[in-house]
């Protein structure tokens, strides 16, 4: 397992992703309401770009004809048939005992327990001052 | 193949409508006067998808001397009830008045010929059952319908055209779902059309043949229109029997639904379950036509398909011509399967007919 610097937090504020290729991979680093998650850019289901698909809320079951958004910014809905799946679990909500999405840890760290190591830090100069996100593969 | 016993139920046989005179008793003065005084009263109401004279609608050796197919009682009870065996025979009078604009005038003649079946016909023989024959255009007179008929046990559906004058789930028609629910009453969604609109997607057919064969799509425009409008949801204790539907669609309609449904099943918060689960509990198809090959085992692979043996009702579809001699099972079914359909699904489809104690015995334990 290592441990990648991907990203100064404000580069990615909260309602917002990066999708960022580390170690031949593509992941998806998402702030949810200003907690971090990291999604494999892979659909589970069919193999689409998953993390290009849009951020959405959860439609609630009700009875006919009633309509309500619940959790709104907490899902990813894949861009190829739809299906959604929990950003900071990776659960489906659609066929949820046979697919889920691959999940990584990550992690806000200051910059000066940073640079006491270890990391990779490729692109990233880190400022002892300054939170940055990190990402364990 | 033959049923292999007797004391089956028959899900759909269709004496022929009575001739506007015989229903004139039953309506109130002003309607009587008025069908006379326009000379209504000597119009066909020939259905155009149900025209007695094509060979379809009458078996050959089903037709009787004199008149229409289904219209002597005496040749109905000998050869769709005595020869079949069954126990029960349930009537789907198929009248034009259903497709009448005016929908005062529709709801008086169906309302007379629902008298006429309970006080004419169905008296006649005590295996017959009936059908209550709406119009939707006013859906509080087919409530009010429902419930001036649903007193008489011997009604035991509610019979409507697979075509009307909108998509079947529409909540404008709740109020009929909520009143035969609450009767105990199944819909019966019987092939046919009120011709409001082009039976196919595409527009008007020439012919009669693409009118028919086109049938099944009715059918599934229906049942998609009811599951993704909530009556499933909304009515519980509701089941859908579709009538002469072809039977052999419902697989790939099941198919086709649950994909889509996995898509795009936001639109429906309602829709809580595999679609396919729903349909398996709440609708029934009778057997009549069964539109498959004769081969017994590609017929058992399409059976299989239905991953359900409590969907098909027993049905010979009298008069109408869709087998030869009393061939009315298809091959390949197995003895299981023709017990389900023929006595074990009808009694739990119809609370309303009486399950006799014993079981059905086995025809040659009858003739032994």
């Amino acid at each position: 397992m290592k441990r990648y610097v991907v990203a100064a937090v404000p580069e990615i504020p909260p309602g917002t992703h990066k999708i960022i290729e580390v170690s031949g991979r593509e992941v998806g680093v998402f702030n949810v309401n200003g907690a971090f998650y990291a999604l494999l850019n892979r659909c589970p289901h069919g193999g689409a770009a998953l993390c290009k698909g849009t951020v959405v809320g959860l439609v609630r079951p009700g009875g006919v004809g009633e309509y309500e958004l619940i959790r709104k910014g907490e899902f990813l809905r894949c861009p190829w048939h739809g299906w959604e799946f929990e950003i900071s679990s990776g659960q489906s909500y659609c066929d949820p005992t046979k697919v889920k999405a691959r999940k990584f840890d990550v992690a806000v760290e200051r910059g000066d327990d940073l640079v006491k190591g270890p990391y990779v830090a490729e692109t990233y100069n880190v400022a002892i001052e300054n939170d940055y996100v990190v990402l364990t593969l | 193949m033959k049923l292999p016993f007797r004391g089956a139920v028959d899900c759909d046989i269709h004496p022929a409508p009575p001739p506007m005179s015989a229903l004139l008793p039953f309506m109130s003065d002003y309607w009587s006067d008025q069908l006379q005084n326009r000379y209504i009263d000597k119009f066909g109401f020939t259905l155009t998808s149900h025209n007695p004279l094509l060979a379809i609608h009458g078996r050959p050796d089903w037709r009787p001397k004199t008149g229409t197919p289904g219209s002597d009682i005496d040749v109905l009870r000998a050869q769709a009830l005595d020869d079949f065996g069954s126990a029960f025979a349930i009537c789907n009078v198929l009248h034009g008045a259903t497709t009448l604009f005016h929908g005062d005038m529709a709801a008086a003649i169906l309302g007379a010929l629902n008298d006429w079946l309970a006080k004419e016909l169905l008296p006649r023989d005590r295996r017959l059952r009936g059908s209550i024959s709406v119009t939707l255009q006013d859906p509080k007179l087919a409530v009010a319908e429902i419930e001036r008929c649903a007193d008489n046990q011997d009604f035991v559906q509610v019979l409507l055209p697979a075509l009307g004058e909108l998509p079947i789930g529409r909540r404008l028609y709740w109020p009929v779902f909520e009143a035969a629910q609450r009767a105990g009453l199944p819909i019966c969604l019987h092939a046919g059309s009120l011709y409001r609109q082009a039976p196919m997607g595409n527009g008007w057919p020439s012919y009669f043949v693409e009118d028919y064969v086109t049938q099944a799509t009715a059918f599934e425009g229906a049942l998609v229109s009811l599951l993704a409008e909530g009556v499933f949801r909304k009515f519980p204790d509701l089941t859908f029997v579709l009538a002469e539907s072809g039977v052999t669609w419902l697989p790939q309609f099941v198919w086709r639904q649950d994909k889509m449904w996995l898509g795009v099943r936001t639109e429906l918060p309602w829709i809580d379950r595999v679609p396919r689960e729903i349909i398996r509990e709440r609708v029934r198809m009778t057997l009549q036509p069964f539109d498959a090959p004769s081969d017994a085992r590609v017929i058992q692979r399409i059976v299989e398909h239905f991953e359900s043996d409590d969907i098909l009702l027993f049905s010979t579809d009298y008069p109408h011509w869709h087998f030869d001699g009393d061939d009315v099972v298809p091959d390949g079914f197995t003895s299981e399967l023709i017990r389900k359909i023929a006595i074990d699904n009808p009694y739990a489809t119809y609370a309303r007919l009486p399950r006799p104690v014993a079981p059905a015995r086995n025809r040659t334990e009858v003739s032994a």
